[in-house]
């Protein structure tokens, strides 16, 4: 999975994509995740902190983050690969 | 160190230009207590989903609505609509607080006999009364409110043949200004029809014309509807007075006052158009005291409403089953809760909240209902935030028609519990199982091996 790298996120969640121009709002675990996934954290690095962080277990996580990226996809985000 | 609630994490696009049919600035605070008690615990308590009523919300609204009419009139009474919400521990609540009982069949006739209401302070409208249960009525003093000529040749027939005097009224249509224009129920006032019902029933020793009565229509957004119709009855006593040296008791208005709740395809929220009490007492009252009738023979104001004092009493509690994406891109949960038991989100856009704090972000999101038919959508479109599966949620103002009109269909209905105004908590419908629901089957016995 590659992020985009030249997308920009603001602090407060507002993703904006240079190569389409379109912009998004982010919710607070979707600021962390979006973030962590473009500093190069894996995805199971990812799971290690979210985990760590939030009361939430494997599988509910494993779920959540699966329709996350498929958001991002959809979105032209991140592309498979 | 505790760990952080865990929200599903979200990402929406922005799109420039004109809002959104939703507008912008769309909060959902959570509903995390219904009369101070927490809906997870309850839920926990009773299971999910969940109707919860408050007797305190149902108490004030009753004493709200007579307030607003005794300030201005005299005489009035309100009769509870069993229509509306027939539960029986719903309808003590309103006979504890005074109201009568208007009963529009002969099941919900038993009903509020059982009910301890008494047959003269039964109300009996509706097109389809028996026999039996006319001469019942009769016997009982109870005010039988005629619908069509049938009827009325045959409670005539019934107090002929069992030497018996029915107590009654007419219920009559017209026309207030207003679309649509009901015309099925009772006889109509601008062609005569109603004037021909009353001289046969003047006409009749043993018949005994109580009152009139109408009912408009039903979620009337207009009190003007309302002034008018109050006038052409008060027209209609004072003339009944004029030819027969005869004083009706009362007018009775029916129901049809709007609750809070937003009607489908509606442009603003039903808590910005909603009239108020006062609205529609103002119109009435109004109209009764400006008419011909003379001040010392004022009939009682008698009022059937129903969902306008029940509707914001009432809630449904429920868990979500299942998060999923639609092709289109919109977000869709599916929940505990379906159209057979929210009969009424056929009508309404009701107000749907999360019982915990979320982070403010919202998705537009379709709630579909647990039921395997197309039908089962409780909302096609709000903003609503990032639930996950196991999350609660309120819709709040269910009160009015749900448990009158829902479906045993796919599965069983759930536990109904009143809050009392002491905070505890009743059961007042247990929870379906499946033997309440075969009990009344038999299979023949070819089929029974």
């Amino acid at each position: 999975m590659k992020i985009n790298q030249s997308i920009a996120i603001s602090e407060n969640g507002f993703v904006f994509n240079p190569i389409t121009g379109d912009s998004f709002t982010l919710n607070n675990t979707g600021i962390q995740i979006l973030t962590m996934l473009k500093s190069g954290k894996t995805i199971d690095d990812i799971k290690e902190v979210i985990a760590e962080e939030y009361d939430v277990d494997d599988l509910v996580l494993e779920r959540y983050l699966q329709d996350f990226f498929s958001d991002l996809k959809l979105n032209s985000l991140i592309t498979e690969g | 160190m505790e760990k952080k609630i865990f929200e599903r994490p979200t990402i929406t696009r922005l799109t420039p230009g004109m809002p959104s049919k939703h507008g912008v600035g769309t909060a959902v605070a959570p509903v995390q207590f219904i009369d101070g008690l927490k809906v997870d615990d309850l839920l926990e308590k009773y299971g999910s989903p969940l109707y919860i009523f408050s007797e305190s919300v149902i108490r004030k609204n009753i004493q709200d609505l007579k307030q607003a009419f005794t300030v201005r009139y005299p005489k009035v009474q309100v009769a509870w609509s069993y229509k509306t919400n027939y539960l029986d521990a719903i309808c003590r609540i309103f006979h504890q607080e005074g109201s009568w009982a208007e009963v529009v069949s002969g099941f919900e006739y038993e009903k509020a006999r059982l009910n301890g209401v008494q047959g003269e302070h039964i109300i009996f409208n509706g097109p389809g009364k028996t026999e039996a249960e006319l001469l019942k009525a009769a016997q009982e003093g109870a005010y039988i409110h005629i619908d069509h000529f049938d009827e009325l040749f045959l409670l005539a027939r019934v107090c002929q043949k069992n030497d018996v005097t029915a107590r009654v009224a007419i219920r009559v249509n017209m026309d207030v200004g207003i679309y649509p224009k009901w015309d099925r129920f009772g006889f109509n006032y601008e062609n005569g029809e109603a004037w021909d019902a009353i001289n046969r029933i003047m006409a009749n020793p043993q018949l005994k014309l109580m009152g009139l009565h109408t009912h408009i229509g039903t979620y009337i957004m207009t009190a003007d509807a309302y002034r008018i119709a109050a006038s052409k009855l008060s027209e209609l006593a004072a003339s009944i007075a004029q030819k027969f040296n005869h004083f009706i008791a009362y007018i009775d208005m029916g129901g049809g006052f709007a609750s809070r709740n937003t009607l489908r395809g509606a442009y603003l929220s039903g808590e910005d158009t909603a009239l108020s009490f006062d609205d529609y007492a103002d119109a009435i009252t109004s109209a009764v005291i400006n008419s011909q009738i003379k001040p010392d023979k004022l009939p009682t104001i008698i009022l059937e409403t129903g969902r306008a004092i029940i509707d914001d009493a009432g809630n449904i509690a429920g868990t979500v089953i299942a998060n999923k994406r639609l092709t289109d891109g919109r977000r869709a949960l599916i929940v505990d809760v379906g159209v057979n038991l929210l009969f009424t989100s056929f009508w309404y856009d009701h107000k749907i909240n999360p019982t915990q704090p979320h982070s403010g972000l919202l998705e537009e999101t379709v709630i579909y209902g647990p039921l395997c038919m197309n039908i089962d959508v409780i909302r096609p479109s709000l903003m609503f935030p990032p639930l996950k599966v196991g999350e609660h949620f309120v819709i709040s103002r269910t009160g009015a028609y749900n448990n009158t009109q829902w479906m045993q269909f796919i599965t069983t209905r759930p536990n109904i519990i009143l809050i009392d105004t002491d905070r505890q908590t009743h059961v007042i419908r247990k929870a379906e199982t499946i033997d309440n629901i075969v009990s009344n089957e038999s299979v023949p016995d070819h089929l029974s091996k």
